[in-house]
């Protein structure tokens, strides 16, 4: 099964990369948005900075709305996740994909920032296929200091200080604040549960 | 709740496992890629592979070793030890490194740091701080603890995670390979000058010298060598009884 990566310069990709082809797949690494025209499943990593989504604009955004037109199965991962809603507080002129609706927020409170380390999945009652096989309070592995609130499409919250969203899903589209290519058995799960989803779609 | 964190670290030279008293004395105990999947499987919740090397075949080596173990193992690895440059840097992310770990470079040019985070992110940069009291204050040594430099450690932790840093591994030189417990004191006054996680390293010895430096010293992390690597089940009977004593830890894996 071969799943496009998309590469827009936001850190590195070594780890998504090995964790992918050890559940399987072959990486398509791509760079310019027309060769999603014919991705069966889009990984969208990132650490790091929002502002770095803003290569995302302009045609990586239209091109990722048509393959969601089309039903193509899609992942965002950390920076990933955040980029499917309208935006974040981290760079406020940086327009998300508005996919999902709502602003990511800086966590705040009485606790290190960033949030770095494993910290508990909280299923909601909304159904999850991301999540199949996951138990509730599952531990996953966080690096981040700005998050995505609760909105309809949370299937997972993780609190720190604050609780946010640490998965969501819509139609085919997923999203995860955690990293599943450092988390260990639970994330190697979730990728092998996109993998099977993309391949049931072709 | 976010657990705390147990890292075990792996010093390597020429490809195999060694471990330091105080810098010195090293022992072989070892391949890296076989201790790493054991930990893995015991539970560890990261790794750090420290190259104790300088020498081009045991940076080849160090090279080696880390694609071995990323290849096997999803759980976050640090690498630290000889990482001079933005390029050093790369060459172990680009191996499978999630986190490079700087300290004599940093001290040397601070600017590193802010250049690493900025093409890798924050959460890709720990700076390491070795440091030995000198009455009530913290004196900073780089080049493997040899070295005093005119820097004290809870300002210089303060400066690192300005210029970008994510994280902070602190250790006592005073403790380190004692196995008499973490420096508390030290530990608790870096963590409160910094928002940023610090990892505690040196004077691991007993399960206890775990709860003390989670509950008094802040630590987000505390980090070990020797005693993981010397008895079966060393993880995972510590993290049994971090547990049960009130610590909080990951403990499904």
């Amino acid at each position: 099964m071969k799943v496009a990566l998309v590469d827009y310069g936001a850190g590195n990709l070594t780890s998504v990369i090995k964790a992918l082809e050890a559940v399987g797949a072959t990486i398509d690494l791509i760079s310019e948005s027309p060769a999603l025209a014919d991705a069966r499943a889009i990984v969208i990593p990132g650490v790091g900075h929002f502002a770095a989504t803003g290569s995302l604009r302009g045609a990586w955004t239209r091109d990722v709305r048509l393959a969601i037109n089309r039903g193509v199965p899609l992942l965002g991962i950390c920076l990933g996740l955040q980029w499917l809603f309208d935006g974040s507080a981290e760079s406020p002129d940086t327009p998300g994909l508005g996919f999902i609706g709502g602003r990511c927020f800086r966590l705040e409170g009485p606790v290190k920032v960033p949030h770095v380390g494993w910290n508990s999945l909280d299923r909601t009652d909304r159904p999850s296929r991301i999540l199949d096989g996951i138990p509730n309070g599952a531990s996953a592995y966080f690096t981040h200091s700005y998050a995505a609130p609760l909105v309809t499409e949370t299937v997972a919250t993780t609190v720190h200080a604050q609780p946010f969203s640490a998965a969501v899903e819509r139609d085919y589209v997923f999203g995860v604040q955690f990293h599943p290519e450092k988390s260990g058995a639970t994330g190697l799960r979730m990728l092998t549960n996109f993998m099977r989803l993309a391949a049931d779609r072709r | 709740m976010l657990a705390k964190r147990l890292i075990a670290c792996l010093d390597v030279r020429n490809g195999s496992v060694v471990k330091g008293i105080n810098f010195e004395g090293l022992r072989n105990a070892g391949d890296p890629a076989e201790l790493a999947t054991r930990y893995n499987e015991e539970g560890i919740d990261e790794l750090t592979v420290l190259d104790v090397t300088a020498t081009i075949e045991g940076r080849r080596a160090l090279l080696d070793t880390i694609r071995q173990v990323s290849k096997q193992i999803f759980i976050p690895l640090a690498v630290g030890g000889g990482i001079r440059s933005m390029d050093d840097a790369r060459a172990v992310i680009d191996a499978g490194a999630d986190k490079v770990s700087l300290n004599s470079a940093a001290l040397a040019d601070p600017s590193i740091i802010t250049e690493v985070a900025r093409v890798y992110g924050s959460q890709a940069v720990i700076v390491a701080i070795d440091a030995k009291r000198a009455g009530d204050r913290f004196e900073v040594f780089g080049r493997s603890g040899t070295t005093r430099v005119p820097r004290e450690a809870v300002g210089w932790a303060a400066e690192a995670a300005d210029r970008g840093a994510g994280e902070i591994l602190l250790t006592s030189i005073d403790r380190d390979g004692t196995r008499s417990g973490f420096d508390c004191g030290l530990t608790s006054a870096v963590s409160r000058a910094v928002q940023i996680p610090v990892i505690a390293s040196g004077g691991a010895g007993i399960p206890e010298h775990f709860v003390d430096v989670f509950s008094g010293g802040g630590a987000a992390a505390a980090l070990a060598a020797s005693i993981f690597h010397f008895s079966e089940h060393a993880v995972r009977d510590l993290k049994t009884y971090l547990s049960e004593h009130g610590v909080p830890m990951r403990l499904d894996w």
